[in-house]
């Protein structure tokens, strides 16, 4: 599962940065294709494609630098509550 | 705490008015379109919340939200201390809601105009305000750009200049101040360049992404004049230089067939999904 949304995310910069490279692990925004506009869609993309809403705390760069990043605040948010 | 009027909620409207509820001002938005007042609400929260992301501060959302009120009527705005106009780029809808706010506002309140290349003196002009009202070139996102222009018209007063001075260091913009001229500084030359761009990709030189390629990696840009011209709404930039064809009179202002192609065909840019570029519908709207 991990992979599959990993390789979805990835799959959706590469659809608009064809020439980039990069691994999972790579900070995207280091490498300098990436500006303020794009992060925006990629929550907006993430939001929509996984059906969660990420909490306000946890919209920081921070979670979004990395693919693996991505991938894990969206299984934070899939988890289902305790007790539940 | 002032009331603070924007009137047109496009791009350029929701920038505003988010940067001005986030420097604590109440503000009213005004829109002729109920569509785009409701799109408007949801591009204004979803930007309150992402604002972590772009290095803002943590926002209290439902505050922020409930700082601004949206309308379909130019009376609300009535006792706005300054109101900053933000609607299309185009001298005659200006001028119809200059005179309007020149009736409905108070005898002090200042008027802002937000305009890609309309010279100041001229908006002043319609109203019986003149020396109330300055040109503010923000540039786009709004909250995200800290340097203005800024341009006194003819009659602007120094009380003026003074007040609208003292918004923009509240809104954290570092205004520079020009001479008003068609254009200002940033589009006289902007607008020719994106110009240019777009006869490029019309005559088949270059495709789009070659065109923007070449600014990013041989000058070392950002952004390209393409991505710039669906940012800023291909629409705008079509009506840019033809204010700037028409004030000028000069030729080298031609504009490009392309531009208005595809601005009847709907293409605007980002905030229409497609315009150079073609963009998730969902993720867009930035
Ligand atoms: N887009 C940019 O990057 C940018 C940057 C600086 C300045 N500007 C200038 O700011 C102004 C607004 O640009 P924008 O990009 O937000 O345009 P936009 O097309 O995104 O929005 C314009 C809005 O004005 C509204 N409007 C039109 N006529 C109206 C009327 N009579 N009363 C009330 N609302 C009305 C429309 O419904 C629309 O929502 C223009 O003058 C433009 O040149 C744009």
């Amino acid at each position: 599962m991990g992979d599959y949304t990993a390789e979805t995310i990835n799959d959706f910069i590469h659809g608009r940065f064809p020439d980039a490279a990069f691994t999972n692990d790579d900070d995207i925004f280091s490498l300098g294709f990436i500006n303020s506009l794009f992060a925006m869609e990629l929550v907006m993309y993430i939001e929509q494609k996984f059906s969660v809403t990420i909490p306000n705390d946890e919209l920081k760069f921070d979670n979004f630098r990395t693919v693996n990043c991505m991938a894990e605040l969206v299984h934070r948010q899939a988890l289902p509550a305790v007790g539940q | 705490m002032a009331l603070m009027g924007v009137v047109g909620m496009g791009v350029m409207g929701v920038g505003v008015a988010q940067n001005l509820a986030q420097a604590g001002h109440r503000v009213v938005v005004m829109d002729r379109s109920a569509d785009t007042l409701e799109k408007g609400r949801g591009l204004l929260a979803r930007n309150f919340r992402m604002s972590q992301m772009f290095g803002g501060p943590r926002l209290d959302v439902s505050a922020m939200m409930n700082a601004i009120t949206l309308t379909a009527d130019l009376g609300e705005l009535a006792t706005a201390e300054i109101v900053v106009e933000n609607i299309t780029e185009n001298f005659e809808l200006k001028r119809d809601v200059y005179r309007r706010l020149d009736e409905i506002c108070a005898p002090d309140t200042l008027f802002v105009a937000n305009t890609s290349a309309i010279p100041i003196t001229k908006l002043a002009s319609v109203t019986r305000r003149p020396a109330q009202m300055a040109g503010v070139h923000f540039m786009n996102p709004v909250p995200l750009k800290s340097v203005v222009e800024l341009i006194p018209g003819y009659h602007t007063s120094p009380e003026t200049l003074d007040r609208v001075r003292t918004l923009l260091k509240e809104m954290g913009k570092q205004p520079i101040q020009v001479k008003d001229a068609c254009g200002f500084v940033s589009n006289r030359v902007l607008m020719l360049t994106v110009n240019e761009a777009a006869y490029l990709v019309y005559e088949g030189t270059a495709t789009a992404d070659q065109v923007d390629e070449v600014f990013r990696g041989c000058f070392g840009h950002p952004m390209g004049p393409l991505e710039t011209a669906d940012l800023i709404g291909v629409d705008t930039i079509l009506y840019s230089i033809q204010t700037l064809y028409e004030n000028f009179a000069d030729s080298k202002y031609r504009p490009c067939p392309l531009l208005a192609q595809m601005t009847d065909a709907g293409l605007h840019g980002r905030k229409s999904g497609r315009g150079f570029y073609t963009y998730n519908r969902l993720t867009a709207e930035a």
